[in-house]
């Protein structure tokens, strides 16, 4: 019996009466993470892991009627059991465990296998049907470990303060801003964010991450030497005259995108990283594989490759529908489209 | 190879010149000569023929990435790279490789070519296991023969300037012509001596810019000499020390494929002349076309020598009996380009094949705007327009030597056509839909209201009358702003009818202005027609598909002289 539907509100769980990430106003919903896709206003209710409930009260405003798990933590709804895992993708990123009449599920929501000292790791969790995410699910898209990405990034980052140019990087401001600012080496110099990084800074260190000190322009002197600065923006300040007090500054763009040499030099930066908040391919496969489960549902992303690759391996694997993001465009491949560029 | 690799990928990501020159003059200094040779070969746009047909390549790579084809087709629809694909998909090296680049070229790549297909599978697979990702994708591109860097031959001339203090101009001087990677010759570019130089060398070709607006800015209309500007191929005829050679712009020998023009030389005294070789018969310039037929065909045979024979009309003296005349004055050089050209017996020959350029007189810049609206029914694309006392300069040079040479085309033609297919670009394009194939409608509507697109298919149909159909007419890449293709390419994406390897077909819907230099009839197009150097002029968003021209007014284009 399918524990989940797909619905014009979102995807459903008929037994315990309740949606995971609905995309329409409803009554309960089980958010996996904070992520603007999944984490919706206008519901009634809010479920949500605990480590995440500080940033979603900054997103989501505090009159929210918000509820938090531990991660582990089992809750009844209507019969249903129902518990949240980490997922590794950013703070407060949940899988959801759903477990019915014996038969158990498992949304991944957004996930990654890789080291993030931002967040809880990834946790397997055995299930029945799995479902998974595909935003980068295509063999093209492998990552490097944590310390030769970021080896790069300070290596950019120092030799651009030797030679007294700022240097910005271009990340989402909720998870991707954070993961730099722990993985960075902060005594090259100091760390400039823009606003809308410093606001989710604040979720982040009320949650207990201990992120490097950081100022905003606005704490610093109008003429202020940002020569030897490593500066954090959304890619939405690409281009803004905002830029303009770092005179000659060199900028990257950090985004799993870069993997393609095209959607780098779309991007116009001096530098691509290729940090990404997602699971590559190998990540994906590896995730499925040590979730158990037998019948995986692809959602946003590489849908039809993940099913016809997943239907060669042996699994029972359809497409299921959502209107999660976690890409840009329809074919997961125009980088560029999301207004706020994407999270990826 | 490593610092090979290193240096396209320092290229490869900055935008800057000053980047550029300093990643290009670490590595000149670093290298030793027979690396730096071939790195010179290669910065400056040669490349080695395909050692491999890309089919096998696909196929290879999926096998050594332990894939099924169709995964690493869809691999390369997303990154629309083959070389960048594989390195992307290709499981990390097991080796580390120190070859340099030269022993990589000579006993690697080079050899591939000749090996029998089972053999250059494993030891193509072998190189991969010992490339990195970096190295793997420079030398793909290499394989596949599609390498391309984003330096211009002036930077890497400017790079060995600095590594070796020689003049820029002299090292492009050096280059020119049938440059091979040798120690030798590399010696030869970076050598403090400017003695002998290899009697076969052409002048770096001086460019001229496109005017903008009216000529009028450019001062008095006698300061300038005016001469047709002719669609064939720019030419060098050298004649040293009794030896004939004719070089195409693209730095090509091309005197095998002329032998009527290398003939026509003979009576000349040591020179060097300039100016633009034509496919021409009983006085009348032919097609392009008839030109590229000639080009690809080495000592051609009496037959297509009678049906399509070339001449060459020069413009311009570079060299007199040994002597760089360059830095003289136009009007100088040209007196003597008519000395020299009218010293041969015989010049009042129709079908003489060695002609001078005329000048086109006119007393003011209005009366010469007459003569160019003549262009078209002359079979030339406008005029051009060189200062009289300038100096012959070293390619297409900003600045006051950029000011020198204009061209001064006449407009193109254009015609409104239907997006019909899409696919994605390459390189810095490759994740948008930027390629695009154009259509017009087979016909012209029936009716009395043929004008009004309210009575389109469906009034016609109505009427009896197989409704008409649009047929692709040309392909089209270039001339849009970033913002309308991120624009094309979402309307694209949104109204795909059908999906066939990396090509969508598309809803008709979206009306362009195509702009193009010329139209020919040809047997391999659909449309029956082929047109030059096609490019989107702009959207024409207040037209609707059945407002597109059809055939009808192609054709009239074509009985109007549009060659």
């Amino acid at each position: 019996m399918a524990l989940l539907e797909h619905t014009p509100r979102g995807l459903y769980c008929a037994a315990g009466d309740f949606y995971i990430d609905p995309w329409r106003p409803v009554e309960r919903a089980v958010i996996t993470h904070a992520h603007a896709d999944h984490a919706r206003p206008g519901h009634t209710h809010y479920l949500a892991a605990a480590e995440g409930g500080s940033v979603l009260r900054t997103r989501l405003g505090l009159n929210a009627s918000m509820e938090t798990l531990r991660y582990g933590e089992v809750r009844e709804l209507n019969g249903v059991k129902l518990s949240l895992h980490p997922a590794g993708h950013v703070l407060g990123s949940a899988q959801v465990r759903i477990e019915h009449h014996g038969e158990v599920w498992v949304v991944s929501g957004d996930y990654k296998l890789d080291f993030d000292p931002t967040c809880a790791p990834f946790e397997p969790v055995k299930c029945h049907t799995f479902v998974s995410e595909s935003t980068f699910g295509l063999p093209i898209y492998r990552w490097r470990p944590h310390e030769e990405l970021f080896g790069d990034v300070n290596a950019w980052w120092r030799s651009n303060a030797e030679a007294g140019r700022a240097s910005v990087v271009f990340a989402y401001a909720f998870g991707k801003a954070q993961r730099i600012l722990m993985g960075v080496d902060a005594d090259i110099g100091p760390i400039v964010v823009h606003g809308a990084v410093e606001a989710l800074n604040r979720g982040y260190r009320a949650s207990g991450v201990a992120l490097p000190e950081t100022r905003t322009v606005s704490d610093l002197d109008a003429k202020a030497d940002y020569g030897r600065a490593l500066v954090v923006a959304p890619p939405s300040a690409q281009g803004t005259p905002w830029l303009k007090r770092f005179g000659d500054y060199s900028d990257a763009f950090a985004s799993g995108w870069m993997a393609i040499r095209g959607a780098k030099k779309q991007r116009n930066v001096d530098q691509g990283f290729v940090i990404s908040d997602h699971a590559d391919w190998s990540s994906l496969h590896q995730a499925i594989d040590a979730s158990g489960a037998s019948r995986v549902l692809v959602t946003h992303g590489q849908v039809p490759v993940m099913v016809r690759y997943l239907r060669e391996r042996g699994f029972d694997a359809d497409a299921l529908e959502t209107e999660f993001e976690g890409e840009g465009g329809s074919d997961g491949d125009a980088a560029i489209s999301l207004p706020d560029g994407s999270r990826a | 190879m490593k610092q090979f690799a290193a240096l396209f990928s320092a290229l490869d990501s900055s935008t800057r010149t000053n980047d550029k020159i300093a990643a290009l003059v670490d590595y000149f200094r670093a290298a030793e000569s027979e690396d730096a040779a071939w790195a010179v070969w290669f910065l400056t746009g040669n490349r080695p023929r395909q050692a491999v047909p890309a089919k096998k390549l696909h196929q290879w790579a999926a096998d050594a990435a332990n894939m099924p084809l169709w995964l690493f087709e869809e691999s390369y629809d997303a990154v629309g790279d083959l070389a960048e694909t594989i390195a992307l998909i290709l499981p990390p090296p097991e080796a580390e490789n120190n070859l340099p680049l030269h022993q990589w070229i000579s006993e690697r790549l080079l050899p591939l070519r000749t090996l029998e297909e089972a053999e250059q599978r494993e030891v193509l697979m072998g190189y991969w296991r010992e490339l990195d990702r970096g190295e793997r994708f420079v030398f793909n591109k290499l394989i596949t023969g599609g390498f391309r860097v984003g330096v211009s031959a002036l930077l890497v001339q400017r790079a060995l300037s600095q590594v070796s203090g020689i003049d820029a101009k002299m090292i492009a001087h050096r280059m020119t012509g049938d440059w091979s990677p040798t120690v030798e010759n590399y010696a030869v570019l970076l050598s403090p001596e400017t003695g002998a130089f290899d009697v076969s060398k052409p002048y770096p070709f001086f460019l001229a810019h496109p005017i903008a607006g009216e000529p009028d800015s450019l001062g008095p209309v006698g300061d300038w000499q005016a001469e047709w500007k002719w669609d064939g191929i720019r030419g060098q005829l050298i004649k040293r020390e009794g030896q004939i050679f004719l070089w195409s712009r693209g730095e090509e020998l091309i005197s095998e494929q002329f032998p009527e023009i290398i003939a026509a030389a003979a009576p000349l005294p040591d020179c060097v002349l300039d100016g633009e070789v034509l496919p021409a018969k009983d006085g009348k310039v032919l097609s392009f076309n008839a030109l590229q037929k000639r080009l690809g065909r080495k000592n051609p045979g009496k037959k297509v020598l009678s049906d399509t024979p070339a001449i060459f009309v020069a413009y311009d003296l570079l060299e007199v009996a040994g002597e760089d005349w360059r830095a003289r004055p136009l009007y100088q050089r040209r007196e003597k380009l008519h000395e020299l050209l009218y010293s041969i017996p015989h010049r009042d020959h129709a079908d003489v094949v060695l002609q001078l350029s005329d000048i086109v007189r006119a007393p003011s810049w209005a009366t010469l705007a007459l003569a160019r609206a003549q262009s078209r029914e002359r079979g030339t694309e406008g005029l051009m327009l060189k200062r009289r006392d300038s100096a012959y300069g070293v390619g297409r040079a900003a600045g006051k030597s950029g000011g020198d040479w204009w061209k001064w085309k006449i407009d193109p033609y254009t015609l409104d056509c239907v997006l019909m297919y899409a696919q994605r670009g390459h390189g810095k394009r490759a994740s948008l839909y930027t390629d695009y194939t154009f259509g017009v409608w087979n016909r012209e509507p029936y009716g009395e209201n043929a004008e009004d697109s309210s009575t389109g298919a469906a009034s016609e149909a109505k009427m009896g009358q197989e409704p008409r159909q649009l047929v692709t007419f040309a392909k089209a890449y270039s001339g849009l702003s970033d913002e309308e293709i991120a624009e094309v390419d979402a309307f694209i994406r949104k109204n795909t009818l059908e999906k066939f390897g990396p090509v969508r077909t598309v809803k008709p819907e979206m009306v362009f202005e195509l702009a193009f230099e010329g139209i020919q009839r040809s047997n391999r197009h659909k449309s029956g027609v082929a047109v030059r150097f096609p490019r989107m002029a702009r959207i024409r968003r207040d037209k609707k598909i059945e407002e597109a021209d059809s055939l009808t007014t192609v054709l009239r284009m074509l009985d109007n002289g549009a060659t």
